[in-house]
């Protein structure tokens, strides 16, 4: 790791403007990195040096003419779930084996807007299908963290893995994650990272590969608090292109870090205080409530009843909205094509060939819930159970709560190949803490918190308020500030 | 409720997955397992509970009925795997 990749995004900021680097230099730090030490973590699945160089050229001569953006020259890794332009976008599945979308995600357009560049694209599990980077096309994403005394392999957690990993082992200053039931927080927690999801709504779909429309939300993973926030507000934007969109205006996230917490209700969900908990997840959360009362916020224990039957009704809705979503991929439009007698076998031929188990697996469930005389059994029932997950936190909210900490999962990173048993039930229950969140629409962010006894990071999740990720923003600094931040030891 | 191995082929089938004998097996017991899972919902009263249909509330959003964008037909045909000017190829579907 060298000194320039060490830098967080607030200070290349500062190093840019003092012109201690240049925007070129930096990128080539970067560049050299992913060269070097890429095949250690099969983080990237695409490089675009010649991309990177031409922006950070680009932003060289804004810097010069004292016109700086908000992102100036700051490298970023994209996860392989947004469209880019030209650029490889395949959600890290064989399907889409060739495609180069046309047209730019508004996310991703709204980082070049304002001077990001663009390192290359990020591995992920194959349409962010999965809570260990496992089901990539491209295999298996590396943990830069490992086990003290100890050389397994670790997963990075997923889907967004090849982000969090990029992002632990400086291969990126910062980078773009998505979560549907988890997918930014759990890779986050699992790297020593931080990573937020934003309230449902907030940042624009459009250009998003989907995997399930009502669940689905981009976020960054940074190293820091105020990196996380100085990149969340760029991403989100009211996008007309994008139903969803919320019409709600972007604050400055960033301006809410280091405001004081005293008086601030920190809510402490007792449904969330699982069997069989290992003592190390519950010590942190005892240390995080520590931290809060330290900085003068108020604890209130809360309780949300239907705490347990989000990840059920979660398997229930995402594959849903799923098989419908991967039909389209049928091998006319884009992507992988095997050629057949006719028509239908054709599409069972491509889509056969072109899925991988996870996903095949979770388009079958989502067809059979949806399946004629199973609808209002399985989908209707989960849909109002979803609508009782989310009058639980609105209850809360409504009692003067502002923020609700919890842990992030309800485990240190695994290793690769440790939980790929018969039983895909095993692999769900990582985002037992994370899933509600997606179900009620809210926003969440997981912050490094501690290390476990084997020297793993873990991280703590706070819940939000609608639109209310500044408040996030400025509680999670207080974690940050009690428990440091991680940097996992070099062995690469 | 639990799948038989029919159902999963004939589940396969709607989805257009062609699955193998084999697979087919393994994904009964997999199927299973996650259909058993999701059972505890049953233990929900949610008698008078209205489905979710909008995450955030809010209105659907409008726009002008103009025509902003098109004439684009070589980039949307750029990434098929089979073209013939402009058109998508596909097996003969009717005779």
């Amino acid at each position: 790791m060298s000194e320039l990749t060490a830098l967080t995004i607030a200070g290349i900021r500062e190093g840019l403007r003092r012109k201690d680097f240049s925007a070129v230099e930096l990128t080539e730090a970067y560049l050299a990195a992913i060269e070097r030490f890429n095949q250690a973590f099969n983080a990237y699945v695409a490089v675009t040096p010649e991309r990177a160089l031409e922006m950070a050229g680009e932003s060289d001569r804004r810097i010069a003419e004292g016109e700086a953006r908000a992102l100036e020259g700051v490298p970023l890794g994209i996860k392989d779930l947004f469209c880019t332009k030209g650029i490889h976008s395949q959600a890290a599945s064989h399907v889409l084996d060739g495609f180069k979308p046309p047209y730019e995600s508004t996310v991703t357009a709204n980082l070049w807007r304002d001077g990001g560049v663009m390192l290359g694209k990020l591995n992920m599990d194959e349409f962010a299908m999965g809570s260990s980077n496992e089901t990539s096309y491209y295999g298996p994403v590396v943990n830069p963290w490992r086990r003290r005394g100890g050389n397994a392999q670790l997963v990075p957690g997923g889907s967004s893995g090849g982000s969090a990993a990029a992002v632990a082992a400086h291969l990126c200053a910062g980078a773009t994650a998505t979560d549907t039931g988890g997918s930014i927080r759990q890779p986050a927690a699992f790297t020593g990272t931080v990573g937020i999801k934003p309230t449902y709504g907030r940042c624009s779909r459009r250009g998003i590969v989907a995997f399930a429309s009502s669940l689905d939300q981009a976020g960054p993973i940074a190293r820091t608090v105020r990196d996380a926030a100085i990149m969340l507000r760029t991403m989100a934007s009211v996008d007309p292109k994008d139903t969803t969109s919320a019409d709600v205006e972007v604050p400055d996230y960033e301006a809410a870090i280091g405001e004081s917490v005293k008086g601030l209700r920190i809510g402490i969900p007792r449904e969330y205080r699982v069997d069989g908990m290992p003592e190390e997840i519950e010590k942190l959360w005892q240390a995080g409530m520590d931290w809060y009362r330290a900085a003068g916020a108020e604890l209130v224990e809360i309780s949300l009843p239907h705490t347990k039957y989000a990840l059920p009704a979660y398997y229930i809705v995402a594959p849903a909205e799923a098989s419908s979503n991967l039909a389209r991929y049928d091998g006319v439009r884009y992507g992988l094509r095997v050629p057949g007698d006719d028509i239908v076998d054709m599409y069972e031929k491509t889509r056969a060939a072109g899925f991988g188990r996870e996903v095949k697996r979770r388009v079958l469930i989502g067809t059979y819930v949806l399946s004629a005389g199973y609808y209002d059994a399985y989908y209707l029932r989960a849909q109002k159970v979803r609508t009782l997950i989310k009058r639980d936190f609105e209850e809360a909210f409504q009692a003067g709560i502002d923020a609700i900490l919890t842990p992030a999962t309800p485990s240190s990173a695994f290793g690769i190949g440790e939980k790929a048993g018969g039983d895909p039930v095993e692999m769900y229950l990582n985002d037992i803490f994370t899933v509600t969140v997606n179900m009620a629409g809210l926003p969440g962010i997981a912050v490094p918190a501690g290390l476990d006894p084997a020297g793993l990071p873990l991280g703590l999740q706070l819940i939000g308020r609608p639109f209310d990720e500044a408040t996030l923003f400025r509680a999670a600094q207080v974690i940050e500030d009690s428990a440091g931040s991680f940097t996992p030891e070099a062995w690469w | 409720m639990s799948v038989d191995i029919a159902t999963v082929k004939r589940v396969a089938h709607l989805a257009r997955i062609r699955v193998t004998e084999e697979e087919a097996a393994a994904l009964q017991g997999e199927l299973n397992a996650i259909l058993g899972f999701v059972e505890q919902l049953n233990e929900v009263d949610v008698a008078g509970v209205e489905p979710m249909t909008s995450v955030i509330p809010m209105a659907v959003k409008r726009r002008e009925d103009v025509v902003d964008d098109g004439g684009i037909a070589a980039d949307i045909v750029r990434n098929a795997p089979l073209t013939d000017e402009n058109y998508f190829l596909v097996p003969k579907v009717v005779e």
